[in-house]
């Protein structure tokens, strides 16, 4: 179990997200579980390549993933995961 | 005639209603969210917008009670396996050139550029056009989406990238208008339905040229006889056209109107030959809209613009082109329009005819109205956020 937290922005789009324990040991295995409590949330985070969209950025505690790409970055099961939109878009 | 307007912005619907005391603006729907485009299913009336957000990827949103509540959607994307031949901009870190070996690349979705909605007989039936290149269909009112992949696979594409490496040289390249999303990769920006056959359609795409399917989208071919350009060494190349919007005339459907990168071409056979009609003294010639008028083919209207280096108006003046005779000539109209200081540009979706209605938002958030074809013009707004479509609702 993670704890994830999130941008408040998302929420203007899932009214119902909030910060929690989420089940998973990989951010893609976060990503998906998370779909699954809110339906569409990954397309908001990641395109349908699986890649995390340009402008979000997700960290493990202070460090940024490294996998942009699969995102098969460990997550622990103390880790303190973050979803924000990145400055970068904006 | 159309009472109602619909402008996607750069921050958001804008709906302008005509009532008794005029064209009154309501409150802007997605606040603050950059809407690529907008439109009304004139079949049952719901409103569409492809939200082109800057964090969370491009996304639909559909209204179903005139824009008072919205239903956003992610479902239109591209399918795994989905690839298309990588595009480069040479620039002094890329020594990329002819002789670079193919690269591909998965296709993610990067904007919906352009809506289409099919004829009254099918019912549900939307396309879509996107960068990086693909339409998609839905018919079930936009539940679900499906890449046409007849057209993805097109030999002009350099084929079927699903099953393995090009088999074709490809002919699609780049547009500019996908390089604020950091790519340079070809888009759809034009859809248009046969009203008198929902299976016949033209796309234009940024930058190959047009295609047009008979089949309902099962087959596709080239329709760019009669297309010049300036920038090959052929002029006269199938491929390689930078069209910036096509057109047609629902009264009379064989006659499609083009504003392309290097001038005006128009049809009347229905783009088997497509004819050169610029014309020097009113300076048509670049620009991105071309709106048809919905009954006489011969009436057309443009908004001129100073092309490649610039684009900036003619002169630091606003007006609107219009030919009545098919584009024999043009006639400029600017009776309510700035004459000078003006630095609008019109976008390729953002001029509009309906009946006696013309309308048109630019980049610098004025809207202006014609209610007389284009002789006099009124501004309804000028401080609307950069207009990125205007369609009559």
């Amino acid at each position: 179990m993670a704890h994830v937290a999130f941008t408040r922005h998302l929420q203007r789009f899932f009214p119902e997200l909030a910060e929690g324990e989420v089940p998973g040991s990989t951010v893609r295995e976060l990503v998906a579980q998370l779909d699954l409590r809110h339906p569409g949330l990954a397309s908001y985070l990641v395109d349908e390549t699986g890649r995390l969209r340009r402008h979000v950025n997700v960290f493990i505690g202070d460090e940024p993933i490294g996998d942009r790409v699969g995102l098969s970055d460990a997550v622990g099961p103390q880790a303190k995961v973050f979803i924000l939109q990145a400055l970068s878009g904006g | 005639m159309s009472d109602l307007l619909i402008l996607g912005t750069r921050k958001g619907v804008v709906f302008i209603d005509r009532q008794s005391d005029g064209w009154k603006a309501r409150p802007i729907a997605h606040a603050g969210l950059s809407i690529s485009y907008a439109a009304r299913d004139p079949r049952d009336g719901t409103i569409w917008a492809a939200m082109d957000h800057a964090h969370w990827g491009p996304k639909l949103s559909r209204s179903k009670d005139g824009g008072q509540t919205w239903e956003n959607l992610s479902q239109l994307a591209y399918p795994p396996g989905a690839r298309f031949i990588e595009q480069h901009l040479p620039s002094p870190e890329n020594e990329w050139g002819a002789n670079t070996p193919l690269a591909y690349k998965d296709a993610a979705l990067l904007k919906v550029w352009v809506l289409a909605f099919g004829g009254p007989d099918q019912p549900g039936t939307i396309h879509a056009g996107t960068l990086p290149g693909g339409l998609f269909t839905s018919t079930d009112g936009g539940d679900s989406w499906e890449l046409n992949l007849p057209l993805w696979n097109h030999e002009s594409r350099g084929g079927d990238l699903f099953a393995g490496p090009a088999t074709h040289r490809n002919h699609w390249g780049g547009t500019p208008a996908a390089m604020a999303y950091g790519e340079f990769v070809p888009g759809i920006h034009s859809v248009v339905v046969d009203p008198r056959d929902s299976a016949h359609m033209y796309v234009a795409i940024s930058c190959a040229g047009i295609l047009e399917t008979v089949d309902g989208g099962q087959t596709w071919r080239s329709c760019n006889k009669g297309m010049t350009n300036d920038y090959l060494p052929d002029p006269d190349a199938e491929w390689g056209h930078d069209p910036h919007f096509i057109t047609l005339c629902p009264g009379q459907p064989d006659r499609l109107w083009q504003q392309n990168h290097t001038g005006v071409f128009t049809t009347e056979d229905g783009a088997r030959q497509w004819k050169r009609v610029d014309q020097a003294e009113t300076a048509v010639h670049f620009g991105f809209p071309i709106a048809a008028d919905d009954k006489d083919g011969h009436t057309a209207w443009v908004v001129p613009a100073k092309g490649d280096g610039e684009r900036m108006t003619i002169e630091g003046g606003l007006y609107v082109a219009r030919t009545t005779d098919g584009g024999a000539s043009w006639q400029r109209l600017s009776a309510g329009l700035p004459a000078e200081h003006a630095y609008d540009i019109v976008y390729r979706h953002a001029l509009d005819a309906s009946g006696d209605r013309v309308c048109f938002g630019s980049t610098t958030g004025n809207v202006y109205l014609s209610e007389d074809r284009g002789e006099t013009w009124i501004c309804l707004g000028q401080n609307f956020p950069p207009v990125h479509s205007v369609r009559f609702g």
